[in-house]
């Protein structure tokens, strides 16, 4: 019986199984970054070519980094502005 | 016979590798099938203990690559199951006696010979898997569900990709249904949502493998015992026999009364 209730009390977000996947989710990000540092070379590379086109960017100043507080990830980019085109053709 | 080289491997320790390369090993050749077992833990042989053939071994792996030996003279044959071999690693040298082309040309051998050839690969990501891995076709991965050992099995997943070794195969190891139930343990799906693999098979935590690896007897060869019945299962599996997976909810004692009467099939 009071298998039962803990099984109600459990379904919640606190249960042990919740933690290990959510701890296991964060981990995997960070390994998987540093297992393949080229990944952020080539998002770099594709995000200075979308911004280009509205924007002018310092390109050498440009930072990607991964930032991971207590329970998230966040893809954190640094990008100096150079200046800003005067008009957008958002027919493109 | 071109045989199929398949290493069994984890990253992490601890999780049942050696265990699910002798049930595995055992299992197949229940089935008839010629099974050549490869300890490549050099240093921290293991499969030999499991398998209960620890006074039999004369020559190990590293004689047979340096020559000391011909490859038949240290291959052991299994005491119970016929078409079952192991080539025990050998136990006072280094990792680096052996180098990943002649664990390369020593699998192509066995090849010639054997239907399966599975590799006990040591833990770790060094040199020791770099040897298991090279002569490798195909790779079966063994976690627990702990956050640990999935982690390192997402890396082993890496590696092997690197190595030209693709599409591993999972087996989650220990698992408690109960625990699941209770959402106290990581389930099948959550593990495999995680690391985006097939599953090949799922093996309860169970007292019978404590009590065959003391007496040296493969649990698959325990037709009552539930992980013996993974193991055959898994044995099947590789076989391309489609075989369903076994169902966490049917541990009652009414499951475990039919098991005890019936054995498994």
């Amino acid at each position: 019986m009071i298998d039962f209730l803990r099984q109600f009390w459990n379904r919640d977000t606190d249960s042990s199984k919740q933690i290990a996947k959510e701890r296991l989710r964060l981990v995997l990000v960070h390994d998987r970054v540093n297992v393949s540092p080229s990944l952020l070379e080539a998002l770099k590379v594709d995000l200075m070519e979308v911004i280009s086109k509205y924007m002018e960017i310092e390109e050498t100043g440009l930072e990607v980094n991964l930032d991971k507080s207590d329970n998230s990830v966040a893809l954190v980019a640094n990008i100096p502005v150079k200046r800003m085109k005067r008009a957008v053709d958002q027919s493109r | 016979m071109a045989g199929r080289v398949i290493v069994v491997t984890s990253g992490k320790g601890g999780v049942g590798k050696t265990t699910t390369a002798a049930n595995i090993g055992a299992g197949l050749a229940l089935l008839g099938r010629k099974v050549c077992l490869i300890d490549a833990d050099i240093g921290l042989r293991n499969l030999d203990v499991v398998l209960g053939l620890e006074n039999r071994i004369v020559y190990d792996l590293t004689d047979v690559v340096e020559g000391s030996c011909r490859l038949r003279q240290a291959l052991i044959k299994d005491k119970r199951t016929e078409n079952l071999y192991l080539l025990p690693a050998a136990q006072t040298k280094e990792k680096d006696a052996v180098a990943p082309d002649q664990m390369r040309t020593l699998c192509d051998e066995l090849r010639e010979e054997f239907e399966y050839i599975l590799v006990d690969c040591p833990a770790g990501i060094e040199r020791g898997f770099k040897n298991a891995i090279a002569g490798a076709d195909e790779a079966i991965i063994v976690t627990t569900p702990e956050v640990a050992a999935v982690r390192d099995a997402d890396r082993i997943i890496g590696l092997l990709e690197a190595a030209e070794l693709y599409e591993p195969r999972l087996i989650v190891n220990r698992i408690r249904p109960q625990m699941v139930r209770k959402g106290d343990m990581m389930g099948i799906e959550d593990i495999i949502e995680i690391l985006a693999i097939d599953l090949l098979g799922v093996v309860p935590d169970d007292e019978d493998i404590i009590v065959s690896t003391n007496r040296g007897e493969p649990v698959v060869m325990d037709r009552r015992s539930r992980a013996g019945q993974a193991y055959s299962n898994i044995a099947r599996r590789l076989e391309g026999i489609d075989v369903p997976f076994l169902s966490l909810e049917d541990d009652g004692w009414v499951a475990r009364l039919k098991r005890a009467i019936l054995g498994h099939s």
